[in-house]
Order: C-alpha cells, then structure tokens, then sequence
C-alpha cells in the first residue's frame, strides 16, 4: 500500500471515528430522557401518561421502521439546514443521529423498565420526587445495562456510517466503495475490514470493562 | 380535649375504605397508633395488609376515609405536600430495596440527601446509624455482598437516617430465616425501647406479633376483625381466623387422639381448658385433685408467658360419668378458667 493510500486510510479512519462519536454522543443525549420518558409515562409509571406514551412509542417506531439508506436520502433537505451542506463527514452525522436515537431509546427503555419497581417504592416512601426517583434510582440502577446498550449502539453506528460513504460522507466505508470494491484494489478493502474489526473489538472492550466496573448487583 | 389525644396517637384511621375493581381491599378500616408502642397488624395474604399500610405513606390512595398522622388528615394531599410528610415515617420492605449501584453507607443516607442534608453530616450520621444497627464495617460494601439479615439492617439504618415519628415495616422478617428473624426483630424491639420510636409492622406471621407487638389487629377481608393487647388476643382470640393464624402457636390436640374423638359418651371425655394471667397463676389442677377427686390425665398442654402474662392451654382426659366432668368444668370456671369438652375418646387417650 502507498503512503498516499496509507494517509487516506488514516484520514478515513478518523473520518470513522468522529462520526460514531459525534453522532453516538447524540443518540445518548437525546436517546436516554426518550427512554426515560417512555418509561416514566407508561401504565405504573412515575409519570404515567397513557396518551403521551402511545403518540411518544409510535414515533419512535416509525423513525426506526424506515430502513437507514432511505433515511440518509429523505433527510438532505434537514442537513442542509442544520450543516449547511449535504455533503461530508458532519453532514452525515444528522442522518445518523436521527437513526440512532430511537434506535438507543428504545435499548435503554428495556434497561430502565428492568429496575425493580421496589426501588421506585422505596424512594417515593423516603420522601423523594420524580426527579429523585430518576437521578438516584432508575438511572445509576439501569446504568449497566445503559452502558451496554451504548456499546452496542455505537458499533451499530460504526455499521451506519460506512453506509453513509455512499452519499459522500468520507469514513472508512467511502474508501472501501470508492478503492476496494470500484477500482479492484483489494489490499484497500481488506485493509478497511481489518481497521473496522479493530475499532469494533475497542469498542466492545471498553464498553464491558466498563459495564463490569459499574456493575454491583453480584 | 379531641386535640390533646390526637397528639398521642401518631396514626389515626377513620373508616378507610379502598377498592381495586370490585374487590375491596380495605372495608372499613378504623384504628389508631398510640405514640411509642408496636403495633401488629397480622393476616392472611390479600387481606388487605400491604393497601393499608401503604395509605399511611400516601403510596396508596383510600377511596373514603381519613388517614390522620400526627394529627394531620394526608389522604387528600398531592404529590408535593406528601413528599415532606414521608420523610417523617421510615419504611423497610420485605426485600429489602436497597439500592444496588450504591454502597451501604450512601443507602443508609439516601433519605438525608433527599432532604437536604450536607454531604458531612450525612457521611457522619451514616456511621452512627450503621454502629446502632451492628454494621460499621460494611460502610463501604455494596449491597449484594451482604446477608439477607443483613441487608435488612441496613434497610432499618436507611429508615431512621431522617429521625421519623413513624416506622411501617412490610412483612420485613418474612424472607428471612428463623434465627435471623429473631435477631432483625430483637433490634427493632432495641430501637423501640430506647428512642421510643411508634412501629407498625405488618406480617402473616403470629411469631412476630407474639415476639415484639404491644397490640395486635386481626385484619380480614379489609376488616379489622379483632384488636387488643397481644396477650389477651392469644388468650381469647374471639374470631376463626384469628383461631386459625394462631394454630401453630398454641397447644393443640394431638391429631391421634383428634382422630378419635366421638360425641358419645363413652370412655373418657377430654376436656380443653384455657387459662391466662391470674387465673393461670394459681395452682390450679392440684386444686382440682385435692377437691373433686374425679381422676384425670394430662394429655397436652402448655404455658408461655406473652408480655409478662402467663397464657396457658391444657388438655385433660377425664374419666368418670358425665356429671363429674360437668363439675370439673364448673370447679375451672370459678377459678377463670374457660373450658371446653370436646367429646370422648375410648380406651386410652
């Protein structure tokens, strides 16, 4: 492989890199109050709302129904609002937080509802309000399973953002189509398999160290 | 005045009545807690234990009906009024509850920081709650490395970190074992005594009721169906369940001998005699033989002392004709004793 092709990979490498996170940091941002919402507003819940959690549930569904790459076209007209262009790296994030933040919402909907309910009981009993029963219970209880849904939300993004290469997003998927699969040279995309293997494996590790260090239930 | 006794009864329930579709969980329910004392209240499961102690904290809504804490009506009042009033009356589960991402020093004091109280004085209020409940070197462990007993006692720690008036227990001993029961409830009697703190504790247990409760309500149904000092409801328990809820716990015909008892007189007759406080401290079937001179036989029994009051159940196997075991029964029942014939056994009992 030629410097000029080790530089691209690196550049895309990175390119990879600060879409997950951009985008990973998003979907957390704006996936978790909707997963908390969800389940505080949902039948027994601390804020329970029947009506706002069934409207809530189906618009969560149908951004997550409608398939990514399909996504990545219908939301231009947004990007370019929001980035100013459609095309690149930081244009790709929009597309991709839209996705993933249902998408962690509703991973970390499952985490939360999975805290005893005994625990919600216990603090409403000492006197504690919503915002307590939120801050001190349901999410340092569920932040295990937050963290590994997170893992697993960012790799999927790893996955999504290879796909946004196809309307030009730069990343490792732009190089894999562009160089490996276009013009036949398959030192290129192997060598885009191995570097995603690579960042996928980071990922997954960190993501259960950590798990394991915030995990106090056994 | 009504005021002054309100000032001594920390909980007061009027007529409190709660239905879940239709039926009804609480049917009626009055009863007051005085200030200081530990009160049982003892059923079966679905009579309507846990609806009625959650009213008290306002984690259940009654239908009608009044809930009075320290002379303060609270069945009506929303979320945020609710909130400071709870911070008065400590709470330990059944399971616990603790809070698995936190160490046991910071369960302990999740109810000052809710209220309010600086990091320090928490830290240091902590330490003191976990030397009183016999845990100071857990501080620092997280929950699921504790003992069941011992999760408890951190659950009772938690429960008086913010000095309530009130203490609910919810069937808190029924998950763990005998001897850690005993333990868990001799510090609560502890706890009791020494810092005079009001204790509800419900339970389908009699054991508990027997063990640390000044009083005792029966509750069936949503009913209160019987109420009184613990050694007097041992004594006299006047309804059938409350009979059946004490089965274990008194003396009881032995099942062979149960098994073999006619209405016809033939053979001996056994006789049940029940005897508590003074009636049960006299000599009593020693004064029997010496006055009647009707042979009889002990077949079963047994005296335990309950608050300080001897509480007994004896059985006898009379023999003689019908007319001398009328007069045994009369002799008792002039000494206080109540008895019982329950029919006859042939050959030996």
């Amino acid at each position: 492989m030629s410097p000029v092709m080790l530089e691209l990979l690196v550049r895309s490498t990175w390119e990879t890199i600060l879409m997950t996170a951009a985008s990973g940091l998003i979907s957390l941002v704006a996936g978790l109050p909707l997963g908390l919402a969800m389940v505080a507003t949902d039948r027994g819940g601390i804020a329970e709302n029947l009506w706002f959690n069934r409207i809530l549930g189906a618009v969560i569904n149908g951004f997550r129904s409608v398939p990514f790459i399909i996504l990545l076209v219908a939301l231009i007209p947004l990007t370019r609002l929001i980035v100013g262009t459609s095309i690149g790296t930081w244009a790709a994030i929009v597309p991709l937080s839209i996705a993933a933040t249902p998408y962690y919402a509703r991973i970390a909907e499952v985490s939360l509802r999975e805290v005893d309910h005994g625990l919600v009981e216990a603090a409403r009993a000492m006197g504690g309000n919503r915002w307590t029963i939120i801050r001190e219970v349901l999410v340092p209880e569920a932040l295990p399973g937050l963290v590994a849904g997170f893992t697993v939300t960012l790799i999927t993004l790893v996955g999504a953002s290879a796909m946004a290469g196809a309307i030009g997003a730069g990343g490792l998927g732009d190089l894999a189509i562009r160089y490996g699969y276009q013009r036949f040279e398959t030192v290129v995309m192997v060598a885009v398999v191995a570097v995603l293997i690579v960042l996928v494996c980071l990922i997954q590790y960190a993501g259960d160290r950590l798990v394991a260090r915030l995990d106090h239930r056994a | 005045m009504e005021h002054a006794e309100l000032r001594q009864d920390v909980v007061r329930l009027t007529d409190l009545r709660r239905r879940f579709g239709k039926t009804p969980a609480l049917d009626g329910v009055s009863l007051t807690v005085h200030k200081g004392e530990i009160l049982g209240i003892i059923g079966r499961s679905g009579a309507g234990k846990s609806t009625l102690i959650r009213c008290l904290n306002g984690l259940e809504r009654p239908d009608s009906g009044e809930v009075f804490i320290e002379g303060r009506e609270i069945s009506r009042l929303g979320e945020s009024d609710l909130q400071p009033l709870r911070r008065r009356i400590g709470m330990i589960f059944q399971h616990f509850n603790l809070l698995s991402a936190k160490t046991v020093a910071e369960n302990v004091a999740l109810p000052l920081k809710i209220a309010g109280v600086g990091k320090a004085e928490r830290t240091r209020r902590a330490a003191e709650l976990l030397d009183l409940v016999g845990l100071p070197e857990k501080a620092r462990s997280y929950p699921a490395q504790l003992s069941g007993g011992q999760k408890q006692r951190v659950g009772i720690a938690r429960a008086l970190a913010a000095n309530p008036a009130l203490l609910l227990s919810d069937e808190a001993t029924s998950a763990l074992d005998p001897e850690t029961t005993r333990s868990i409830l001799a510090l609560l009697k502890d706890i009791n005594r020494r810092f005079g703190l009001t204790i509800l504790l419900i339970t389908h247990e009699m054991e508990v009721v027997r063990s640390i409760a000044d009083r005792v309500a029966v509750i069936d149904q949503g009913r209160i169906v019987e109420e009184g000092p613990v050694w007097s409801v041992f004594a006299e328990p006047k309804s059938e369940i409350t009979r059946s809820l004490l089965a274990g716990m008194r003396p009881q015909l032995p099942q062979e001998i149960a098994d073999r008892l006619s209405p016809e007189p033939v053979g001996d007759a056994v006789l049940r005699i029940d005897v508590f406080g003074d009636a049960a401290r006299q000599a009593l079937l020693s004064d029997l033989a010496g006055t009647l001179k009707v042979p009889f036989r002990l077949i079963h029994g047994g005296i335990e002392t309950i608050q300080g009051e001897p509480v007994g159940t004896l059985f006898l196997a009379i023999r003689g004709s019908g007319e001398d075991v009328a007069r045994v029964s009369q002799f008792l029942e002039a000494r206080g004793a109540r008895t019982e014939v329950l029919g006859h056994v042939a050959g030996d009992a």
